[in-house]
């Protein structure tokens, strides 16, 4: 935003810190009532305070494998929106902009892949197999070098230096047209990811845990890794290269780039063009586990939740946002939402990021203060 | 030449500050309506009635409501649609308890209800706005749509999950329900949005429409200036939750005439909302008009227009079109015409003005 930041002089004990304790002291002192309560019999199974506040965390450390198996559901989960959240911070640090369509782009892109092999295999007769699916991906990849250069050009270029805001429409009425356009080339009805072909792994592992099984997905276990290496690739891009140096450089001050020749156009087609990057292996991944269609719209709204609890302007904080999410929403799924009727999954996630919210405004890792009132 | 404002002297401050301070315009005004309440009415089919006119008439006034919160406001909200539904959830609850009241109190009753949910989620835009805020309003959003399926007290244990609209009358004739006549549902329609578009207008025009319009300029003068965030913004909230409300409860009650429990009050439904607002112009209420208009008539057209004039097209592949004519048509109104289709009204009538003289 500024190219000056304020610095103040931090005393001892933040504000934040000092709230935490206050919180912290205040769990301690409920826990230990509980616990006393629950002793002395004063709460039994049947009342609701048991059955939000005990019964959980009694079953959760009963069967520790329902546990794991539920943590490790929602890692995945997580590791899928932080790569959603992901792409939105890479195009907000270098452009400043709130890419609302990032989550539609991953649907788009999934989709260009596998119609792409489609026509390939059905229409040209190539064979089935890994080398259609690479020419797919090369396919898919360059649709999103044009939709990258495309954004730049149509929308991006002739609404520099608008309002926020401004830009935020913008980008929800991109994903409004990339629904429409992708709807109408592709067909509304899902697809199947072509997962085998791509040489990604289906099997699946029980490993037995403290008296229970747990049930790995080898496609979950190469998602992880694949994320893991994009992000170790995406950190060494940012900090050793040419383009990365420039790209922290327009993320810094657009001014002071341009003043040493750094083209913000070319950047910024190189941003999106790696948020596509980006959003094609989070398709793939996230295509794999469900089908590809735009069903997957609703979640890839979690992306924002996401981005407000690690910060908008963080790689760390989208991945560690996106595992507090996920892990919390299947955790809160299936330990408490029995309680509500279940599907609480859909909304709360925006509750969390909600309550990070009233405590902690600029997320977990985020470093741009967000103007109070 | 026909918009001549000459020898039309304004001696007082009402006059001055009157809503229409144009002879021609009061004029226009009252033909409009009479042409809404006599002429449509009797020369209008069933299908551009029942097709075009009435979602038109309900979804305006959702589209007034959220102009209100992010045009004149300026706070962004995506959870239009949850507000939506929880004035047609309360209307139907209501209008099932007690049987014997008016429908037409209930539906306007049931607006309070949504202002009420509004303030609620209104609350965190305290402390947030911008996208903080949309992500806030989308929590809103999601846990009301959760609500409208999994509470069935709301839709009073019906196994299909879905609301239907019970037959209502009023002085004996039916209003609501499947034997209501199209033109009784369309006049009662026309009715509240005439009110509600009349009482809109007063507000943004009043001290309190000042104070929004000062806090989304820029609020820290706003509250330099003597404005209070607290009771303006949660205002807001709630004057646009209620326009919403009842924008919801008409929706269900005077065009679907039933709804599947959280399917119709989904989060494009929202998304198409904040487009109108944006196609029609931030801030505006004529532009509200134009936005809900454009909204409603874009996909008939395409549906049933392009065939006539010899186009084949089908219906899914209209929708698919609609939904990417009205997403390029935001960006490019973002770009070209950040006031919407209002600002393209004003400078119309600014021709007019001058005509024949183009100076």
């Amino acid at each position: 935003m500024t190219d000056a930041t304020l610095t103040t002089r931090k005393p001892v004990l933040g504000e934040s810190q000092r709230n935490g304790l206050i919180a912290g002291g205040v769990l301690a002192l409920f826990i230990a009532a509980l616990v006393v309560a629950t002793q002395t019999g004063t709460i039994t199974r049947n009342d609701w305070t048991y059955k939000i506040f005990v019964d959980p965390f009694v079953s959760m450390v009963d069967m520790p494998d329902l546990l794991v198996q539920t943590v490790w559901e929602g890692f995945v989960a997580g590791v899928l929106y932080s790569l959603i959240a992901l792409g939105f911070v890479l195009i907000f640090k270098a452009s400043g902009v709130f890419n609302f369509a990032q989550g539609i782009m991953v649907v788009f892109a999934a989709l260009s892949l596998v119609g792409i092999y489609e026509f390939l295999t059905l229409t040209l007769g190539m064979p089935a197999g890994f080398v259609a699916a690479l020419v797919a991906m090369a396919g898919a990849l360059g649709i999103m070098f044009v939709l990258a250069v495309a954004v730049e050009r149509i929308v991006l270029r002739p609404l520099v230096n608008q309002p926020d805001i401004i830009m935020l429409m913008a980008t929800v009425g991109l994903t409004y047209f990339l629904i429409g356009f992708g709807e109408y080339i592709f067909g509304g009805s899902p697809k199947v990811m072509i997962t085998s072909q791509l040489g990604l792994p289906t099997g699946s592992t029980m490993l037995d845990f403290a008296g229970g099984r747990i049930n790995i997905q080898h496609l979950d276990l190469a998602a992880a890794i694949i994320a893991a290496v994009m992000i170790a690739v995406l950190g060494f891009f940012f900090q050793y290269t040419r383009i990365g140096r420039a790209l922290r450089a327009v993320a810094d001050s657009h001014k002071a780039a341009l003043s040493v020749g750094i083209s913000l156009n070319q950047i910024w087609v190189i941003v999106w063009f790696t948020a596509g990057i980006v959003a094609l292996l989070t398709g793939i991944m996230w295509g794999a586990r469900s089908d590809v269609s735009f069903a997957l719209e609703i979640i890839a709204l979690k992306a924002l939740p996401v981005l407000i609890v690690g910060g908008f302007t963080s790689i760390p904080g989208a991945i560690v946002g996106g595992l507090i999410i996920g892990v919390g929403e299947k955790i809160g799924e299936f330990y408490w939402g029995p309680l509500l009727g279940g599907g609480i999954e859909s909304w709360l996630a925006y509750i969390i990021a909600l309550m990070f919210l009233m405590f902690r405004p600029q997320g977990l890792f985020g470093d741009k203060i967000i103007e109070r009132i | 030449m026909f918009y001549r404002e000459a020898g039309q002297y304004k001696t007082t401050y009402q006059s001055d500050m009157a809503i229409f301070p144009l002879r021609q315009d009061r004029i226009g005004i009252l033909i409009i309506l009479a042409l809404a309440y006599v002429a449509v009415p009797l020369m209008a089919s069933d299908f551009i009635l029942k097709t075009i006119m009435l979602p038109f008439l309900a979804l305006v006034l959702a589209v007034i409501g959220l102009n209100i919160l992010t045009g004149y406001t300026g706070l962004i909200s995506l959870g239009t649609a949850g507000f939506m539904g929880v004035g047609a959830y309360a209307c139907y609850k209501l209008t099932t308890i007690f049987p014997e009241v008016n429908i037409l109190v209930w539906i306007l009753v049931s607006g309070f209800f949504s202002a009420g949910i509004g303030v609620v989620f209104g609350l965190p835009s305290l402390r947030i706005k911008g996208l903080y805020l949309a992500v806030a309003t989308l929590a809103a959003q999601f846990f009301l749509q959760w609500a409208f399926v999994r509470i069935p007290w709301l839709y009073n244990y019906n196994p299909s999950g879905a609301i239907e609209v019970p037959l209502r009358t009023v002085f004996g004739v039916p209003v609501t329900g499947p034997t209501a006549a199209i033109e009784v549902k369309y006049l009662i329609a026309l009715t509240f949005v005439v009110v509600l578009t009349w009482v809109a207008s007063n507000i943004v025009h009043g001290r309190i429409g000042r104070s929004w319009m000062a806090v989304r300029d820029m609020d820290i003068a706003a509250q330099l200036m003597g404005i209070k965030l607290l009771e303006t913004k949660l205002l807001a909230f709630a004057v646009s939750s209620f326009y919403c409300g009842v924008s919801g409860a008409l929706f269900v009650f005077i065009y679907l005439g039933g709804a599947e429990a959280g399917t119709e009050f989904g989060i494009r439904l929202s998304f198409i909302i904040l487009f109108a607002v944006i196609i029609g112009g931030l801030g505006s209420m004529i532009g509200s008009f134009f936005g809900a208009g454009f909204i409603v008539a874009l996909p008939t057209i395409l549906k049933f227009g392009l065939p006539a004039i010899g186009i084949a097209i089908t219906g899914a592949i209209a929708e698919k079109i609609v939904v990417m004519v009205i997403g390029a048509l935001t960006i490019y109104l973002l770009i070209v015409e950040p006031h919407g289709l209002a600002r393209l009204w004003q400078i119309a009538k600014q021709k007019l003005r001058v005509w024949p003289f183009p100076y």
